[in-house]
């Protein structure tokens, strides 16, 4: 019993960090490629501690108040579902599928808060938000149905087991690989997919009225997201890892070559995003899911 | 002894507060063109973790580049207001300081200190951005030092800036 206490709060705290380590250095590194020194590594975590003890807080209602604290839970509640090695908490036989469902809970959070300001902007950021997971969700699931597919089953520690001594999903799928990939950077709304916040144009969308430790919490928030999606990807597709070393490695691998392209892309619009994910992604991931039909 | 912690904990939360100060991208005058040189490669601003943020909800400083009219300065009142103690104000260049070479303006007022509470002047007309960076490092020890208090002053004199802002502005609220 206190060994379950004890791990539902480091697991959630190893996300964190790594979350907030690989914001930090995703910073110095646009930084590097801008040919700038960039902000000390510990940046996102002094922009926290500098939200948090903001003196006043202007609330547009209870919603309003409520949006983050939905969005953060619902992120450590998927944090309990991922695969960490050494660490296991919750289980069951369909928690991939569990999984899909919970990972929602996060941007639902988000969109009822920030409807509350009703900032039009706020309305805007959350329209584009929903479209554009309507955009990187089909090619997901249909990759996700060909990874349950092939290892036969939804439970993703089987998932993970089966994929030892270098049977990663990579390898064994690779056109999967590749979507999912996409996908999960899509997810992410790094450039070009970044059409949710940005800030030219809706003045950072459902984030315009959060100021404070409302937007502190979003920003917590924001790097367990960070974390959900890497360790998902490196669990269906990298093969997990035996030690916690290895996966923070591989999650630091997958951090650096997104921040590449992160660099260098500028930004969709909206209906473009879309009409990407919907055109070759879903294409490779339904010649992907043929492969391993007829191939087994 | 409650009373040594809680300074302590000020103390530590205020060095810790100073190094992530976030400006409020909305320019006035002719003095923002210097601004865009201090954030890129060349100066570089980031490095005290000082980046441009879009709304005022999410700001702590307010940069005023240069002359204030008076159609903007409505602007820049609602703007303040709206952000989150604690908050700063920079007057940048000359014209926020004595009205520069808009002396004789109809349309622009003259000191920006009497209608909001300024924490810190550059002057120069424009001043370059090593003069930029300067005042930010100035302001971190002024925050530092806990004499960024412009956000408490204007809650104290709250009616000596309401009149004054009367006065140009009418009655417009
Ligand atoms: S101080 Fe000079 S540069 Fe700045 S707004 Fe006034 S005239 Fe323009």
């Amino acid at each position: 019993m206190v060994e379950k206490i004890l791990l539902a709060v480091l697991v959630p705290l190893f996300a964190f960090l790594v979350g907030i380590f690989l914001e930090g250095f995703k910073r110095k590194m646009v930084a590097r490629i801008q040919r700038r020194y960039g902000p000390p590594l510990i940046q996102p975590l002094l922009d926290i501690i500098k939200l948090l003890s903001k003196k006043d807080n202007i609330s547009h209602g209870l919603m309003f108040d409520l949006g983050p604290v939905i969005a953060l839970s619902g992120s450590i509640l998927t944090v309990f579902f991922i695969p960490t090695p050494g660490f296991k908490l919750l289980s069951a036989s369909g928690d991939l599928v569990a999984l899909l469902y919970i990972m929602v809970i996060g941007s639902l959070g988000m969109a009822l808060g920030a409807g509350e300001s009703g900032n039009p902007n706020a309305s805007i950021g959350i329209a584009r938000a929903l479209t554009l997971m309507l955009g990187y969700d089909l090619p997901f699931v249909i990759a996700l149905s060909t990874v349950i597919l092939k290892f036969d089953t939804t439970n993703l520690y089987e998932i993970v087991a089966a994929q030892s001594d270098l049977y990663w999903g990579a390898f064994l799928m690779p056109i999967t690989a590749v979507v999912a990939f996409i996908a999960t950077y899509g997810a992410m709304g790094e450039h070009p997919f970044e059409v949710v916040v940005a800030p030219q144009e809706v003045a950072t969308g459902p984030m315009v009225e959060y100021g404070g430790k409302h937007l502190g919490f979003l920003m917590i928030d924001h790097a367990f997201h960070i974390y959900i999606e890497l360790a998902l990807f490196t669990d269906l597709f990298l093969g997990g890892a035996s030690n916690l070393g290895y996966f923070f490695l591989k999650i630091f691998g997958l951090h650096i070559l997104l921040t590449f392209f992160d660099t260098v892309y500028p930004r969709f619009r909206i209906e473009n995003a879309v009409r990407f994910f919907w055109r070759w992604p879903t294409v490779f991931a339904l010649i992907g899911l043929l492969i391993v039909m007829i191939g087994g | 002894m409650d009373k040594e912690i809680e300074q302590g904990y000020n103390e530590i939360l205020e060095s810790l507060r100073k190094r992530s100060l976030w400006i409020l991208h909305y320019c006035t005058g002719c003095g923002a063109i210097e601004l865009p040189p201090t954030m890129t490669s060349r100066y570089d601003m980031g490095r005290f973790g000082i980046v441009p943020f879009v709304t005022p909800r999410q700001s702590d400083i307010l940069i005023v580049t240069g002359y204030v009219n008076i159609k903007t300065l409505r602007r820049i009142i609602t703007s303040y207001e709206q952000m989150l103690d604690p908050k700063y104000v920079i007057g940048f260049g000359s014209c926020s300081i004595n009205g520069g070479i808009y002396w004789d303006s109809h349309s622009v007022i003259k000191k920006l200190d009497s209608y909001m509470p300024v924490d810190l002047y550059i002057a120069g007309c424009m001043p370059r951005p090593e003069a930029i960076i300067h005042s930010f490092k100035h302001l971190m020890e002024l925050i530092d030092t806990g004499k960024a208090d412009g956000y408490r002053r204007y809650k104290e004199n709250y009616d000596f800036y309401r009149k004054n802002q009367r006065k140009v502005l009418g009655k417009w609220r």
